[in-house]
């Protein structure tokens, strides 16, 4: 018997990540469908004659069933071709290339400076459990998360782009920019980010680490003689690490695909606003990569905790 | 005589104050002395206080409680105002702590000899360059299996009887004067356990190490103590060395303790039943996992079968397939006379309603959520097809029945002791009007004397009602008293089965014979009696 090697477990859960992509697909794709109002029309305006409309339309191959059209979509997809613009004709993937690349840099800079320090937090609060230091870092992580991100974003740029003036109340980023340039450019929203994740990946290190502390190995520890700082992180954190990595990975997702408002805050463009311009302008495929790139990017991330999580733990990793 | 290495005056614990809360004393006041090179066992039932005080030795409280009185003394220094540094400098040095479920006091996530040396990198003055070899040494006398390797798996990886001595083994890495044992073996097998205390009893006789030894079982204390004290309720009850106490107990608390271990044989009267179950050639497993392999048992009418094995042996697989609950893969089970559907589907209501089990763990078998009145009520309802109102007077009843209190019936179960929620399943059982209960390990969570009580209990039902039973359990002791056939069973198969007179006289199976052996007598030398016996066994083959 015994449990599963941990090859089978990744191979498993690399499976129902596809399966997972692959329903996403069927959604995104059938909810672009039901979105009302015809592509057509809403390309060529209202002033547009029928037979313009019809051109388009067939152009577009509109008239074609909908499992066809989802069926080409997805093979298109899978080989990496994902079609042309409505709106504006280009190719999809050069749309989408530098606003994934501006949305991966200020999420990435946001999660590195965000998940070291909360969970760092998150292990401090622990340590001192019910002490002033765990209260305070308790409280004002709730009030960071019970602020609306779009508010702490304004109050943000009030204090640094307006009353100090240390940074720019437009994050636009450019080519041209040198690394620390684009850093600077991007502060603010970067800080809005940080404060607006913190408080939960804060929260789940601490009580994922409080859970296991009435465990009889704790008491072990202490009946050794270990400092609580050592019990905290040598004996409680290890064991705690599978819902830290799941609050980690989940926290990256959000800051690359939730990131919506605080782009529009500060006219930062990101994937967020291209696709929301992409579902006003019913342009379709931009809008169907932008979901399944989301959807990929939620996918992969989970598949991440889950291995890492399954590589943490001794008795996956050595079965007996 | 010298000063006492460890000497507790009149010491209080309580609970923490709390609002609304009346502070509890766990302890009221208890002396404990123990000298260089001395083992003093405390004993009692769960909720004496035993653990606490063991604790208290160390200078250690549990969550929720505090040291609120009398004092400490470690080699002359006061404890309760040492201040946490202060003791955190002698736990692991001066003092060390072996816990009754080694499975979880040791780490999941370290390897075992990163958990051993700890003490060591806790406390650096007493790490050097061969602590390792030590440990190493010390796996050797633990007789744990290749010692140079052994401390490179993880706990999960080796099996509970190594974990017992390997923590034993961290226990004493430091040298410490004094080891406070909690419950080291109660959680093992009787075979395993015979071989811990063994070696638990020689390294701490080679190393002239102090030790407080923790159990409820009176015959394993008094294998391993010079001294014994007796709680109960927080309070000591006595102190005697371990042959007087064995001998001349001055309190009757203590007799009863002594007496439930040798408690009166059941007399079986009952020669030419007919079978009520009989169990026919039956394979069965989990998966590709075969667990029982061709076994055959009849239960007589109204009498008792007991089914004896050590944890792996399949006795509760055997019992889950008598109940339905799992498939045969071959074989059959026949009630009186007819042959039952495997599955528990495909049985009448009233094959159901005929067998009835009784699980080990009351807390796990009832629904916290619902009072004694609906747990017993509702298996009136289902089995007798009683109003809602007549399964209520059938639960009043059947608590009388049991020998509670009627008073209970509006309670939960997390209102009850242990002996009384063990009660209220029996009950629970009874209101089916079975013809047959099977009981998995109803006594092994209960205090020996509360477990007594149990097993009174069933055996006067049997008089009343003419139910029979079938046992299933690991105590020998117990099968002795009450069984009147026994099977026995080991790795999923029958090592031996028949009447209990002939199962316990000579000549001996081989199984059997360990398990009888290995089962711990109350007198003095009974541990090195049984080793040197098993020796000699072994030098014979």
């Amino acid at each position: 018997m015994g449990g599963a090697s941990v090859t089978t477990l990744v191979l498993k859960r690399l499976v129902s990540g596809l399966v997972t992509l692959f329903l996403v697909s069927l959604m995104v794709f059938v909810g672009t469908e039901i979105l009302p109002g015809d592509v057509a029309e809403a390309i060529l305006g209202q002033q547009a004659t029928p037979d313009a409309v019809q051109a388009l339309r067939d152009k577009l191959d509109l008239d074609r069933p909908a499992i066809e059209r989802y069926g080409l979509w997805l093979w298109d997809f899978a080989h990496g071709d994902l079609g042309q613009s409505l709106a504006s004709g280009r190719e999809v993937s050069d749309l989408i290339a530098g606003r994934l690349g501006n949305t991966l840099f200020l999420a990435l800079t946001a999660a590195i400076i965000a998940i070291p320090v909360s969970v760092g937090l998150g292990l401090l609060a622990a340590l001192y459990e019910d002490k002033l230091a765990d209260k305070s870092i308790t409280i004002s992580t709730l009030i960071f998360v019970s602020t609306p991100d779009f508010l702490i974003g304004y109050l943000l740029l009030l204090w640094g782009a307006v009353t100090l003036g240390w940074f720019p109340a437009l994050s636009r980023i450019s080519d041209s920019m040198s690394f620390i340039e684009q850093l600077h450019a991007i502060a603010l929203p970067c800080l809005t980010l940080a404060l607006v994740v913190s408080a939960h990946t804060m929260r789940l290190t601490r009580a994922a680490i409080l859970s296991v502390m009435n465990q009889p190995y704790i008491e072990m520890a202490e009946l050794k003689g270990a400092t609580r700082q050592r019990i905290i992180l040598y004996h409680a954190f290890p064991n705690a690490l599978a819902p830290v990595l799941n609050i980690v990975m989940l926290t990256l997702a959000y800051l690359i695909v939730g990131v919506v408002v605080v782009e529009a805050v500060f006219n930062y463009s990101g994937m967020g606003r291209l696709m929301i311009d992409a579902v006003s302008k019913r342009d379709m495929p931009l809008v169907q990569a932008c979901g399944l790139i989301f959807a990929s990017v939620y996918v992969a991330l989970n598949l991440t905790a889950d291995i890492l999580s399954l590589l943490a733990n001794p008795r996956r990793r050595r079965p007996k | 005589m010298s000063a006492p290495l460890l000497d507790i005056r009149g010491l209080r614990i309580s609970t923490e104050p709390a609002r609304n809360k009346a502070q509890l004393d766990i302890l009221k006041g208890v002396d404990l002395t123990v000298h260089r090179g001395e083992v003093v066992g405390l004993i009692g039932e769960s909720g004496a206080g035993k653990s606490t005080l063991g604790l208290a030795a160390m200078g250690y409280a549990r969550r929720g409680l505090v040291l609120s009185g009398g004092e400490i003394y470690l080699e002359g220094q006061e404890l309760r105002s040492a201040g946490d540094e202060g003791l955190r400098h002698l736990r692991g040095r001066k003092t060390s702590y072996v816990a009754q479920s080694a499975a979880a006091a040791f780490n999941p996530a370290h390897k075992l000899m990163q958990q051993v040396l700890e003490v060591t990198r806790i406390h650096h003055d007493l790490s050097n360059s061969d602590v390792r070899s030590k440990a190493i040494d010390l796996f050797d006398r633990m007789k744990l299996p290749d010692p140079e390797h052994f401390g490179d798996r993880y706990p999960h990886e080796v099996s509970g009887g190594q974990l017992q001595r390997a923590m034993t083994a961290m226990a004493l890495i430091g040298e410490p004067d004094l080891i406070v044992f909690d419950e080291p073996t109660t959680a093992l097998d009787v075979t395993t356990q015979i071989d811990v205390l063994a070696i638990i009893k020689a390294v701490i006789r080679d190393l002239k190490t102090a030790a407080i030894y923790i159990t409820h079982d009176i015959a394993v204390v008094a294998q391993i103590s010079d001294r014994i004290k007796v709680l109960r309720h927080g309070e000591e009850v006595e102190e005697q060395p371990t042959h007087d106490l064995l001998n001349n107990p001055t309190q009757s608390y203590t007799r009863e303790l002594l007496k439930a271990r040798s408690r009166q044989q059941h007399v079986p009267s009952k020669n030419h039943l007919e079978p009520i179950l009989s169990v026919r050639d039956v394979t069965a497993g989990y998966g590709n996992a075969t667990i029982l392999h061709d076994i055959s048992v009849n239960l007589r009418q109204g009498s008792n079968l007991a089914i004896v094995g050590e944890s792996g042996s399949g006795k509760s697989t055997l019992a889950r397939l008598i109940m339905g609950l799992l498939q045969p893969s071959q074989g059959s089970v026949a009630f009186k006379g007819e042959t039952l559907s495997p599955g528990l589907a495909g049985r009448s209501a009233d094959q159901r309603r005929n067998l009835q089990m009784v699980y080990q763990l009351p807390d796990v078998a009832m629904n916290p959520r619902q009072t004694i009145s609906e747990i017993i009520g509702r298996a009136a309802q289902v089995f007798r097809s009683l109003s809602r109102s007549a399964a209520r007077s059938r639960a009043a009843e059947l608590l009388d029945l049991v020998d509670l209190s009627p008073e209970l019936i509006d309670r939960y179960p997390g209102q009850l002791s242990g002996g009384q929620k063990q009660r209220v399943c029996i009950a629970r059982a009874l209101a089916a009007d079975p013809e047959l209960i099977i009981c998995d390990e109803v006594t092994s969570a209960l205090d020996p004397l509360v477990a007594d009580g149990i097993l009174d209990l069933l055996m006067r039902l049997q008089e009343q009602l003419g139910v029979s039973y079938i046992f299933i359990t690991h105590d020998m002791g117990m099968v002795r008293a009450i069984a009147d056939d026994v099977v026995v069973m080991q790795h999923g198969r029958i090592s031996e089965q028949g009447r209990k007179e002939a199962v316990f006289s000579p000549p001996f199976a081989d199984y059997t014979h360990l398990l009888i052996s290995s089962t711990p007598e109350i007198s003095e030398g009974w541990l090195e009696r049984a080793i040197s016996e098993r020796k000699m066994a072994a030098g014979g083959q």
